[in-house]
């Protein structure tokens, strides 16, 4: 069990607010990844969360029960850092342990238990080491060995992969994603990489200044998202976003995801010089500067040929287009 | 600095003039070493020169040991410096982790006014030391030095070792919270072994000034069972007729401990003075 209840939550730091009223609602076994740009306030949630923060208004209940006053050792939770925040002086079994240890479990159902995390992690010729004999990706499997011997009602995660390199970073995706298919713990995860957010999340919440912007699930935000910040944060490479009034539209701005741009040689419905190409091999991303518009992205599929400073047309894919007035949010 | 580690010319240079403080430094102390050893004679007739069989003389060291307690002495100054260090060092641990770790209304304040401590020397506070220690009945004892010396400490050791507990990471602070360690755990187990360079340097920096001091011995107290070392020489300088041999072999012998002291933190206090510079 372990189904969060946000209502109303705040913080302030003074007279700067922080966060400013956040709902939200995270179901039992759900995966939830708060995103947004630095400075959002998405760790702070998170830090509030686990109680590492207290609450300036509202209320945070798990299960129904409010733990806004409550130790962060007693609310059931786990975190995961994005230091990994080992414990130097302690093995890698006594930093898994030391939870249930403080807790008074008897030491066998601890060894047990840490066994247990080890296997699954693989981390079991690692356990009589020490932190600093650990490489990055090994601490930080430690690290949510640690979280999942507790058997919390919650697994927070702190940008946890930001500290890892590229390779080892899809790695430990996968693993967290395995993880939670095998424990069916509800799970909030801090990024500010919205390709980790759509590749693990159930649930994403993305969060601007504070505020929530729009919660839903990976595909819903991708495919219909409520304004230009989320339809510019999901999405890599970024949206293009046109002025409506130079194509004849109602609108103030349209939306349109770089594979939904057709780019012809030659004029187009939109015209311009193609300014950058890059080639990837699977696809092919061309950046065309145009007079009105500014610079455009094209993602085509596959590679293709194209010279720096070429003359091309641009054609818009109506149905796959998002309007949005001047306020930024969507006009349906 | 990546410059002057490669080139031998400037490395030659650096080394000169280190060397040259250094033996401008340790002249002095030399120099007391020396004399220590030789006779009262010989020391007056060539202060500089090394003791020779000719003139080797122990008067120095036999006059130290017979007259006077001096073992006593020895022990007065050691309780007292490690008494005080102690006090220092977990009181402005302590005062360092709540100012670097906890935010509260008039933080910033707090730590100005500790390290206000700094700039201000405590002995302008002399008298009215003196009246509290004599309305405390706590003249002539230890316990007034080691009272005076932890407040005299305690503004560098915060001032320094709030600077480093900064550096400490958040997250392991928070993973033991979670885990349910208790603040004083937290403090002891995780921070403090973090910091121990930090902790080297205050203890050298505390240590040196209270074993040498004379000033608040002398008039806090200066009765036969409190003296320190360095009040215990001083009775062998007398107004006309000092014993230069007894003097100089109780100021050698004073040098040996905080040597023993300064040896244990040393590579800790190299490590916590070039943290910044290496990290």
């Amino acid at each position: 069990m372990g189904a969060l209840t946000l209502t109303n939550v705040a913080k302030s730091f003074g007279s700067t607010d922080v966060i400013k009223g956040v709902d939200l609602q995270v179901n039992d076994g759900e995966f939830c990844v708060f995103v947004g740009p630095s400075g959002c306030g998405k760790s702070t949630l998170l830090r509030m969360i686990a109680g590492l923060e207290d609450v300036s208004g509202g209320d945070v209940k798990i299960d129904g029960v409010r733990i806004n006053d409550l130790a962060p050792a007693k609310r059931e939770i786990a975190m995961v850092f994005q230091s990994y925040a080992l414990y130097p002086h302690l093995s890698v079994r006594d930093n898994m342990g030391l939870a249930l240890k403080q807790a008074g479990v008897p030491k066998a159902e601890i060894t047990q238990a840490t066994d247990k995390a080890a296997a699954m992690l693989s981390l079991g010729a690692l356990m009589e080491r020490r932190p600093a004999e650990l490489s990055g990706g090994q601490r930080q499997r430690v690290a949510i060995g640690r979280a999942i011997v507790r058997t919390p009602k919650l697994f927070l995660f702190d940008e946890p992969l930001s500290n890892l390199d590229a390779a080892l970073r899809v790695q430990t995706r996968i693993e967290i994603a395995r993880l939670h298919r095998e424990l069916g713990a509800t799970m909030i995860y801090v990024t500010h990489d919205q390709v980790e957010a759509m590749t693990l999340a159930d649930k994403i919440v993305v969060l601007r200044a504070g505020k929530v912007e729009q919660v839903g699930r990976p595909m819903d935000l991708y495919n219909d998202p409520d304004n230009t910040f989320v339809a510019g944060f999901i999405g890599s490479p970024q949206m293009n976003f046109l002025k409506s009034g130079a194509l004849g539209l109602q609108s103030d701005t349209l939306g349109i995801r770089p594979e939904h741009l057709r780019l012809s040689r030659g004029a187009g419905q939109i015209p311009g010089r193609v300014s950058h190409v890059e080639k990837l091999g699977g696809e092919t991303l061309v950046y065309v500067n145009t007079d009105t518009h500014g610079l455009l992205t094209v993602r085509l599929f596959g590679e293709h040929q194209y010279e720096v400073d070429e003359a091309v047309g641009l054609e818009i894919d109506q149905s796959r287009a998002f309007h949005f007035d001047a306020a930024g949010q969507r006009l349906r | 600095m990546s410059q002057a580690r490669h080139s031998p010319a400037r490395s030659i240079a650096a080394h000169a003039i280190l060397i040259l403080y250094t033996v401008i430094a340790l002249f002095p102390v030399f120099v007391i070493v020396i004399n220590s050893f030789k006779s009262r004679r010989a020391i007056f007739a060539d202060p500089l020169a090394l003791p020779t069989p000719g003139n080797f003389d122990l008067v120095g060291y036999q006059t130290v040991l017979a007259q006077g307690d001096f073992f006593q002495y020895f022990l007065n100054s050691l309780t007292v410096t490690v008494g005080s260090l102690f006090f220092v060092l977990l009181f402005g641990a302590m005062a360092a982790f709540a100012l670097s770790e906890y935010r509260f209304k008039g933080n910033t304040l707090m730590g100005l006014y500790l390290a206000l401590g700094i700039m201000i020397p405590i002995r302008l506070g002399t008298v009215a030391i003196l009246q509290l220690m004599v309305a405390s009945g706590l003249v002539n004892t230890l316990t007034a030095l080691v009272l005076v010396y932890t407040a005299q400490g305690i503004p560098l050791a915060v001032f320094i070792l709030s600077e480093f507990m900064r550096s400490v990471s958040a997250d392991l602070k928070n993973a033991g919270r979670i885990d349910g360690l208790s603040e004083y755990t937290i403090f002891f187990r995780l921070v403090l072994p973090l910091v121990r360079p930090a902790m080297a340097t205050v203890a050298v920096f505390t240590m040196i000034p209270i074993w040498n001091d004379l000033w608040f011995p002398l008039i806090l107290a200066p009765s036969e069972a409190t003296k320190t070392v360095t009040l215990g020489a001083q009775v062998f300088i007398g107004q006309f007729v000092t014993n230069w041999n007894a003097v100089l072999a109780a100021l050698s012998l004073a040098i040996l401990p905080v040597l023993v002291l300064y040896l244990v933190f040393s590579r800790q206090l190299i490590r916590g003075i070039t943290a910044g510079a290496v990290k």
